[in-house]
């Protein structure tokens, strides 16, 4: 058995879990989009924790253990369990995705044609399981890590050669696909470590130098105990927009507020300021020396310039919500953007492209401007205090970190500003230890 | 449904107003005359010794926004061509105007014979009754210039120009409207009416120094000024009202019970808060829940103070009536100095016994939202208190983000606990 400790971020895009162990060390997470059903997303995202926690618990006892026996495991022998893990799962979910497009198709809507669009989904599916491999082999890029997003794409190139302008049309195969990934992302495939590890592990192995497959025998058993573990979740807290929905007592629920401050004391101690910028609103939070919050502003009604803001204008330009950042920052001249408001997202860039400005100095624009409408919540809060963490979605993207770096240059003088690549697990990893202190407290 | 409880204050209230807007849906047939004139520093003594009617523009407005009527009458202003930027009250009241004019309780208001206009510190109010000038052709105006307190005080010319505007523009007014002289017994009568429920009432917002308070001095304190701000001061009722509310809250008091809300007593009190700016009147109950669900009461408020102060000494004084009326007008909150407001505040945080304060911001209001960021951060370092802030309106329900409001307010209040942790 092992004594753990979760913390439940329900955003309002996305869902974030953090497992710790009781030392406070984060030993798995996970992330899934919110899909406007917070139980939901919360029990996935938990199960998907809990597979890392024991991915992290396979990989240490395998190191120790082949450290032990003098056997060196290549660098890409974990990622490659975790890539074949990945496929295994993969095909589970398209597994169920086939059952439930059928199911659709046999309402009574498709019944003039079911036998044929039936026979359509089995060659698009088959087609798609046979090529799955792709999106898991070493280095490939995924513009996105869910489901729905990975098979939705593969699914519409496919609809596109599959449908006939006279018979089974394209918005014929979009809707059945379109009902039935809501009966998918319902399903929280519990369990998926203990299905499919066995799998994995064998996949790499078959692949492995001869010197690592006569260690075998040890790694099953490794694994096997991996599978096998308790894991006692001897504290929960849940935080985010949607924690009013958690199964759990109010006690266990924690503000945004409190949990992005402590997280972010927790990434970086000296943190003293913290800005996230979340899917519907942006946070400015002062912290002591503890990571207590001493005071905080949040932007009002209108969610301009927050992450919602940037998937709107991904969306528009028909680019992943990642490439944006990376596609501003080769603007050679930035254009200047006076409006952030979502609503008005598009036509604002539709008229830009019109005047002839480029996608990506329009972009270097929006990305400016949003830093500086933080800048004015950051202002009201008290200033940007040395050292400065950024934390939320947000932070990955290089665009809006080099914003917010100028702009606090110029505003308040040099400051440390860290951002981490797990940034987005912020409120998450705050809500794990609050939990893990509340566990302490009892203890005590 | 469960059942909301009320006070027993509550419900005479309830009467009083009801029979107000009776009284008002039949003042044509009995050839009362009606005059509108505003809460802020209001002349209801004054108006009432001429036995003229008063109507309160803003009051209607309010009681259509907790009756979920404001939002179809600010619709159909703007249908007019009033921009979404303007004060919602005003919308309110000239879009009830335009849908036939019937009032919040369902009956129709007469129409005015007399625009008085006693408060010239908000702006608005004075482009308001030229919209209502224009809605009412050759109904006589009559306007007080109030001089705002600069220096955060009245000085003594200010209540000079104050009394000798009173003498020669608004009585002649009320006098020509009405048909009668102006009967200074009369309202001295009324003026130490007003003082006597002015007694009961700042006893009854001081209650809240006790521990735990038996009054919520914001949710509850808005019924509390109901009939001494709006067409009741000087009359006997309000004298009555404010006689049984204090034993009611005398009761609470001696009963060491917490204040009473829509789902029953408050049996706990966890923080004490002072809440400046006013309430929003569209969602008025869902917005008290958000405090009374954590258990957090609110001790002292500014918005209780918008038609007057009393609690920093003033009573109508029937020694000296055009005076004292001339003190009232210029003592109301918003005519204070933004210095003297943060004063006043920093006082309730002391006195109170206060955890913490939240500042609600009306996108409507600029008499009380200009300088709330600047006062909160004055006052987080006078108090070393910190400060909530959260935005809304006052009766357009668009602007209440239920969601977004609830979020920062727990988020204030586990941050109030987490400084509670670290101090123990």
């Amino acid at each position: 058995m092992m004594e753990v400790y979760v913390g439940i971020d329900l955003g309002s895009t996305t869902t974030k879990a953090i497992v710790l162990d009781d030392g406070g060390h984060v030993i798995g997470q996970g992330i899934t989009n919110s899909r406007s059903n917070y139980v939901i997303a919360s029990k996935v995202v938990r199960e998907e924790a809990f597979v890392r926690t024991r991915f992290t618990i396979t990989r240490e006892s395998a190191l120790r253990a082949v450290s032990d026996a003098g056997v060196a495991l290549e660098a890409d022998f974990f990622p490659s369990i975790e890539r074949n893990f990945r496929l295994q799962q993969y095909l589970e979910q398209l597994g169920a995705l086939h059952d439930a497009m059928f199911r659709v198709a046999e309402t009574a809507r498709h019944k003039a044609y079911v036998d044929d669009l039936k026979s359509r989904l089995d060659a698009m599916c088959s087609g798609m399981r046979n090529d799955a491999r792709v999106y898991f082999a070493p280095g490939a890029v995924r513009k996105s890590d869910f489901f729905r997003d990975l098979a939705g794409a593969d699914y519409m190139a496919r609809a596109e050669a599959m449908a006939e302008p006279k018979g089974i049309t394209f918005d014929t195969l979009c809707g059945v696909f379109d009902s039935a990934i809501l009966t998918v992302e319902n399903i929280t495939f519990e369990g998926a470590f203990e299905r499919h590890i066995g799998v994995a592990l064998e996949d790499t192995l078959r692949e492995a130098p001869p010197e690592v497959r006569r260690f075998s025998d040890r790694l099953r058993d490794i694994v096997e105990s991996a599978r096998l573990l308790y894991l006692s979740e001897s504290g929960t807290a849940g935080t985010g927009y949607g924690r009013q929905r958690l199964p759990f007592p109010k006690e266990q629920i924690r503000s945004e507020i409190l949990c992005h401050g402590l997280g972010a004391h927790a990434m970086f101690p000296g943190t003293r300021t913290v800005l996230d910028i979340g899917g519907q609103d942006t946070k400015a939070i002062q912290l002591d020396s503890e990571g207590l919050v001493t005071s905080f502003q949040m932007n009002d009604r209108c969610a301009a310039g927050c992450g919602r803001y940037l998937g709107y204008i991904a969306d528009e330009m028909n680019v992943g919500v990642h490439e944006l950042g990376p596609l501003a920052q080769q603007s050679s001249q930035r254009v200047k953007i006076n409006s952030t408001c979502t609503v008005f997202a598009g036509a604002e860039l539709r008229e830009r492209l019109a005047l002839g400005q480029s996608r990506e100095d329009i972009l270097a624009g929006l990305h400016r401007a949003i830093i500086l409408r933080a800048m004015s919540l950051l202002a009201r809060s008290g200033g940007v205090r040395d050292e400065f963490t950024f934390t939320g979605g947000v932070a990955k993207n290089p665009a809006a970190v080099a914003a917010l770096h100028d702009l606090v240059r110029e505003n308040y003088g040099k400051r440390t500003l860290n951002t981490s690549p797990d940034s987005i697990y912020t409120g998450a990893l705050g809500a794990a230890l609050f939990a893990l202190r509340a566990a302490e407290r009892r203890a005590a | 449904m469960t059942t909301v409880r009320k006070e027993d204050s509550m419900l005479l209230q309830k009467q009083m107003i009801g029979d107000h807007y009776e009284r008002l849906s039949h003042a044509g047939d009995e050839g009362r005359k009606v005059v509108y004139t505003f809460v802020p520093g209001n002349l209801n003594e004054l108006v009432r010794s001429f036995d003229l009617l008063p109507l309160l523009p803003e009051i209607n407005a309010l009681q259509s926004g907790m009756r979920k009527l404001s939002g179809n009458y600010i619709a159909e202003a703007e249908k007019q061509g009033h921009s979404e930027d303007v004060c919602t009250y005003v919308k309110c009241d000239i879009g009830m105007l335009k849908k036939g004019n019937i009032g919040p309780t369902g009956k129709p208001l007469p129409k005015p014979d007399l625009l008085l206009l006693s408060y010239t510190g908000c702006f608005t109010f004075m482009k308001w009754f030229e919209l209502l000038r224009e809605e009412y052709p050759g109904v006589p105006v009559a306007m007080l210039h109030v001089p705002y307190q600069a220096n955060g005080r009245i000085e003594p010319h200010y209540r000079d120009y104050v009394v000798e505007q009173l003498r020669t523009e608004v009585i002649p007014k009320l006098e020509q409207v009405s048909g009668r002289a102006f009967d200074e017994d009369r309202l001295r009568e009324m003026l130490g009416r007003s003082a006597r429920a002015e007694d009961d009432l700042v006893w009854v917002l001081e209650s809240a120094k006790h521990t735990p308070s038996p009054i919520d001095a914001y949710f509850g304190g808005v019924y509390y000024i109901g009939p001494i701000f709006s067409a009741f001061r000087g009359t006997e009722g309000a004298v009555d009202y404010y006689r049984a509310l204090r034993a009611e809250v005398q009761e609470r008091l001696d009963a060491g019970e917490g204040p009473m809300t829509p789902d029953g007593p408050l049996l706990h009190e966890k923080y004490r808060l002072v809440v400046e700016g006013p309430p929003n009147w569209t969602s008025f109950r869902e917005f008290w829940k958000m405090f009374y669900e954590e258990e957090a009461v609110v001790v002292a408020s500014t918005y209780t103070k918008v038609g007057g102060l009393y609690d920093r000494g003033f009573r109508h004084d029937p020694e000296h009536p055009l005076e004292t009326l001339a003190d009232y007008c210029l003592g109301c909150y918003t005519n204070l100095s933004l210095p003297a407001r943060v004063d006043l505040i920093e006082r309730y945080i002391k006195d109170y016994n206060a955890d913490g304060f939240v500042i609600n911001s009306v996108k409507s209001c600029n008499s009380f939202s200009v300088g709330q960021l600047l006062m909160l951060r004055q006052l987080e370092e006078r108090t070393g208190v910190p400060g909530a802030f959260i935005e809304s309106d006052l009766v357009d329900p668009r602007y209440f983000s239920a969601a977004n409001i609830k979020n920062r307010l727990e988020s204030y209040l586990q941050m109030l606990d987490q400084k509670r942790g670290a101090a123990a």
